[in-house]
């Protein structure tokens, strides 16, 4: 033992000797772990609130009987099959509206409900009581009691006539859901002795007879789903995210790979020696494992500590793009288990393994007296050169492949990951041959000499200019992307937004006396009622839009796809227009017909047309208002716009203000909701923008660290020079043109790789994750500003090696002359 | 203490092939010191290396004391080396993030075998005295050649092996390393296989072996 802390002390001392390449290496360590773990730390995050969404009360993680064909069926069927040993409970759900927001009422029955669904201790024996007898409860968790502005015991309202139980807080409950008894939720919904669902039980399980002998072919058994819908459906962000933490991941990687390298040259006359006095080369490997994973330990703690601070500062912009995108709601305070630090240090520790790898290979084979040579490590990355290009070629027709045949999300990033990595493995070879041809074409010594001398730095820095690369293609591409998106997004809101005043009244009757009083002034110009209503099409909910026959939506409601005289088809009630997201989920086109079932009956409908309808995370079909509530009688009639002549705008929506007493969130003009929908927009996109910038400053701390590593052993180079006659200073404003021309020429490349990348993003991933695709625009300032932020980012980091240099002692110069080093 | 028998080495290229020793015997008794010379290319080096069970031998046998140094293992080799050698070379080899008392106790405390009294008497012997904490890089040639001599003898090894020590030395300095080392080897009554080009340098010592066209001449 005290042989191996001896070894491991002299090992060490190489650090105290140098401190910057040790800075380099933590450096690396914390930046790869940092990033990775605070992506991580939202995912889990998130996870966890979907699992808490789905996991209560028979989610998706409960065997359910439904009726296909209704949304609710008789209660019955629940007595028919307990009485038969199903060990079914029934539940009641369905979206109520409180003080004008949309939650989901949930009616259980506690006594029946199976255990492995009772998530919630407040129904337990104790509590059962409470519960179930008048007055009852109606659980709810801290989220929703916030958004109903009401306090715990309150008692909320429906449509202003029907009362809910007191409200209780459950801190488990997923937020939005209103939890109460099966029969209060009955009376409450108007709803007496029908259900939505039957929760089945696991246990009894294979004895009870067949479904079909207690209820015919009504119901249908679903079986239970190991992730969430909305698991499912944020897969593609949470993707997107990690992405984000993989690539800086690898960024940080390069670091210490360089790092490790570099150090291990170097500490070779230190092993040679070491093995000369008699450690064994089975020693020697094991403490400088031992030695990278103390290092990779430390500094991964830091990292977790760096990825804890920026998952909470991105936790608020995460919650609100998954509220925007897929209406998922997370809780602002980040709470993470303990398996999150462990893995995060595993990260970092089998990252810091993976990168020295090539090193303890080199160290095995290493002959007990091969010379110490430095320069023998960029040499040998030499011969890595061509294998890279193959390498790269394959990566880039592996791409290709992708872009032709993949037909699936995971398709879209894999192609993502084949390109960039293609990319980034032909970058060296792209330079190198760049800087030979530069070298062919040039006269005179000094720059002929730098010609080749950046060819032989160039191994040093390649890893550094791929993750430049890399993070300045990905700033492009996302940029690229965010920007598509939000011009087409803000034209798309200019033709959606087509009424100028919005009303959502509490209560039917409130919207028909708005309405009469409506009719009475003479500075509105039109009424535009409106309907919403929901059905399931293949087993997912799909909202229904009831648009009134107006000009104002034929001259302005943008669509992608239309038949002639869409309007007019529209008008007569039995067509639809569909949202570009169900068209392509449900393989829809102009000219099919979609069948639907309806309170009313079976209503097949004919599609006339197609729109976008950006942020919607649910399929939308619109048709024609009166139609709408012909087939849904029970649907609200509270929603509708109005269109007024700009001048009167404010005083309608004043009067509208005093006379009915509506707040904010039941009247807005066209202005604060284009106002409120741009400020989700760009929060949407806000963690987007903090990712790339860390991504880019990664990326800039990788250059920087390999040019200070190199610094030192690229002195055997300078100092002939400076001998001859050249001062530190003109030495030092070489190195400077040299290493911002080789940034420079991989910035060029990242351009066009960037649009590649904004290409597959808009074209393949978007699709596959959202439903929609976006105009593909190109945004030249925006690039120009990349550019410029690289260049300067490239200047930030050459200029501190450069400095060092002008700036070094002759004595220090002398010294290669004496020794080699 | 010493016995080498038939050693036999080829360097083998994918051009070429290279015989450098070919049946080497060689004798050395504990407290003998024995200079090893021939011309370049000779192979006294390569057999230096084989005894040291540095490199592996293509035939023959080395021994040292009653160990069979060629059919070890790595780590057993290790072991014998920390235990039982000292090797010195032409480029001093210490470890530059060192300290001169560090790089003095380096085998030392590998072999588990630290004797202050018997540092301190190197380092009076040697002229270290005022030297311990600086580094290799604040030295002088010979004076790193002298903590490089004081790093093999500090273990107090049955065998001490030393390549051309005294290459990097101007005359003066080299006549006294060398003056230095014989005395400490015998006052710790180890073996002593020098190799050199010097016949000046190789007849302060015992005997001298010359080597050439790969065996003892």
């Amino acid at each position: 033992m005290s042989r191996a802390l001896w070894i491991l002390a002299v090992l060490m001392s190489h650090w105290r000797r140098h401190p910057m390449q040790f800075a380099t290496l933590v450096t690396g360590l914390i930046a790869a772990t940092a990033l990775w773990s605070g992506v991580q730390a939202l995912n889990q995050q998130a996870r966890a609130s979907y699992d808490r969404a789905a996991a209560i009360f028979g989610g998706t993680r409960t065997a359910t009987l439904i009726d296909p064909a209704h949304a609710v069926f008789p209660q019955q069927l629940f007595v028919d099959l307990r009485r038969a040993g199903w060990p079914v409970s029934p539940v009641l759900e369905d979206r109520v509206q409180i003080g004008g927001r949309s939650f989901r009422l949930l009616g259980i029955d506690p006594v029946t409900l199976p255990p492995e669904a009772a998530a919630i201790s407040t129904v337990g024996p104790r509590q059962l009581a409470a519960f179930i007898a008048p007055p009852g409860r109606t659980l709810v968790a801290p989220e929703t009691l916030q958004d109903l502005g009401l306090r715990d015991g309150a008692t909320p309202q429906l449509n202003d006539t029907v009362t809910l139980p007191p409200l209780q807080l459950e801190p488990r409950l997923a937020p939005g859901v209103l939890v109460m008894d099966i029969g209060m939720a009955q009376r409450a919904l108007n709803k007496p002795n029908e259900i939505s669902r039957l929760l089945v039980g696991q246990q009894t399980q294979g004895m009870r007879p067949p479904l079909e002998s207690i209820t015919g072919s009504t119901l249908q058994l679903v079986q239970p789903d190991a992730e969430s819908d909305l698991a499912r459906l944020t897969d593609s962000f949470h993707l997107n995210l990690t992405a984000f933490g993989l690539l800086s991941f690898l960024v940080g990687l390069f670091i210490v790979n360089s790092a490790v390298g570099l150090a291990f040259e170097q500490r070779l006359p230190t092993i040679r020696t070491l093995r000369a006095c008699g450690a064994s080369l089975r020693m020697l490997t094991a403490v400088l494992i031992a030695e990278l994973v103390a290092i990779s330990l430390a500094a991964g703690l830091l990292g977790l500590i760096g990825g804890y601070l920026i998952a909470a500062a991105l936790l608020p912009d995460v919650a609100a793009s998954l509220r925007g995108l897929y209406g998922a709601r997370i809780p602002g305070q980040l709470a993470l288990d303990p398996q999150w630090w462990l893995s995060g240090l595993a990260m970092s520790t089998l990252g810091a393994l993976a990168a020295a790898a090539s090193s303890f290979v080199k160290m095995a084979r290493l002959p007990v007296l091969a010379a110490a040579m430095p320069a023998a490590w960029h040499e040998t990355q030499q011969r890595w050169l061509r294998l890279q290009g193959g390498l790269a070629m394959s990566m880039i027709f592996t791409a290709a492949g992708m872009a032709w045949f993949g037909d699936s999300l995971m398709s879209g990033f894999a192609l993502l990951a084949t390109l960039l990595l293609g990319a980034a493995l032909a970058l060296p070879v792209v330079l190198d041959a760049t800087l030979d041809m530069g070298a062919r074409w040039s006269r005179g010594p000094l720059i002929n000499w730098s010609w080749a001398d950046s060819r032989q730095q160039l191994p040093g820095l390649s890893l550094a200019l791929m993750a430049l690369l890399l993070a300045l293609a990905v700033n492009v591409g996302v940029g690229t992307m965010v920007s598509s998106f939000s011009t087409t997004f803000l034209r798309w809101l200019d033709g959606r937004l087509a009424a100028d005043v919005y009303i959502s009244a509490t209560t039917d009757a409130q919207a028909s006396a708005i309405k009469a009083w409506l009719a009475q002034r003479h500075d509105i110009d039109a009424v535009l009622p409106s309907g919403r209503a929901e059905v399931q099409i293949d087993g997912a909910p799909v909202e229904i839009l009831g648009l009134a026959d107006h000009a104002t939506y034929r001259d302005r409601w943008p669509l992608l796809q239309a038949t002639a005289n869409v309007w007019d088809k529209l008008r007569d009630g039995d067509a639809a227009l569909v949202s570009e997201q169900l068209a392509r989920r449900l393989k829809l086109d102009v000219g099919g017909r979609l069948p639907i079932l309806t309170p009313a009956g079976p209503w097949s409908l004919g599609i006339v047309g197609v729109y976008a309808d950006y942020g919607n995370p649910k399929g939308q079909f619109a048709v024609n208002v009166d139609a709408m509530f012909e087939h849904f009688p029970e649907a609200l009639r509270t929603r509708f716009g109005l269109r007024v002549a700009p001048a009167h705008i404010d005083t309608v929506v004043n009067a509208l203000r005093r006379q009915f007493d509506l707040d904010s969130r039941q009247l807005a003009d066209q202005a604060t909701v284009k106002t409120e929908s741009k400020r989700i927009f760009n929060r949407t996109f806000a963690v987007t923008t903090a990712l790339n910038a860390f991504t880019l400053g990664v990326a800039g701390i990788a250059l920087l660290t390999s040019l200070l590593t190199l610094g030192n052993a690229r002195l055997p180079q300078l100092a002939p020079l400076w001998a001859i006659g050249l001062t530190r200073r003109r030495l030092a404003a070489i190195e400077l043109a040299k290493t911002m021309a080789v940034a420079l020429v991989t910035a060029l490349l990242a351009l066009p790789l960037g649009l590649v990348v904004a290409w597959c993003l808009i074209a393949v991933v978007n699709v596959k994750a959202f439903g929609w695709r976006l105009p593909f625009q190109m945004f030249p300032l925006q690039m120009l500003t990349l550019l410029g932020v690289a260049m300067v980012a490239a200047l930030c980091a050459t200029l501190l090696p450069v400095l060092k240099l002008a700036r070094m002692q002759p004595a220090k110069l002398i010294r290669i002359f004496a020794d080699e080093r | 203490m010493l016995n080498v028998v038939n050693l036999s080495k080829t360097y083998r290229s994918a051009q070429d092939e290279v015989s450098v020793l070919r049946g080497v015997d060689l004798r050395i008794a504990a407290g003998e010191s024995v200079a090893l010379t021939g011309e370049s290319g000779s192979g006294k080096s390569t057999l230096l290396h084989l005894i040291a069970g540095l490199d592996d031998a293509d035939g023959g046998e080395v021994w040292i004391a009653t160990t069979q140094v060629l059919g070890l293992s790595d780590a057993a080799r290790a072991t014998l080396r920390r235990q039982q050698l000292g090797l010195i070379f032409q480029q001093f080899n210490l470890v530059p993030s060192l300290s001169v008392a560090d790089n003095l106790a380096l085998q030392a405390r590998l072999a588990d075998r630290h004797d202050p009294a018997w540092q301190a008497e190197l380092v009076e012997r040697l002229g270290l005295g005022e030297m311990m904490k600086r580094y290799p890089e604040q030295l002088s040639g010979g004076q790193q050649q002298r903590v490089a001599i004081g790093r093999a003898l500090a273990v107090k090894p049955a065998l001490l092996l030393a390549d051309e020590p005294t290459g990097n030395l101007d005359e003066a300095t080299a006549d006294d390393v060398l003056h230095l080392t014989r005395d400490l080897v015998a006052r710790s009554g180890c073996a002593f296989l020098m190799v050199t080009h010097s016949a000046r340098l190789a007849a302060m010592l015992d005997r001298q072996v010359h080597l050439h066209a790969g065996r003892i001449a």
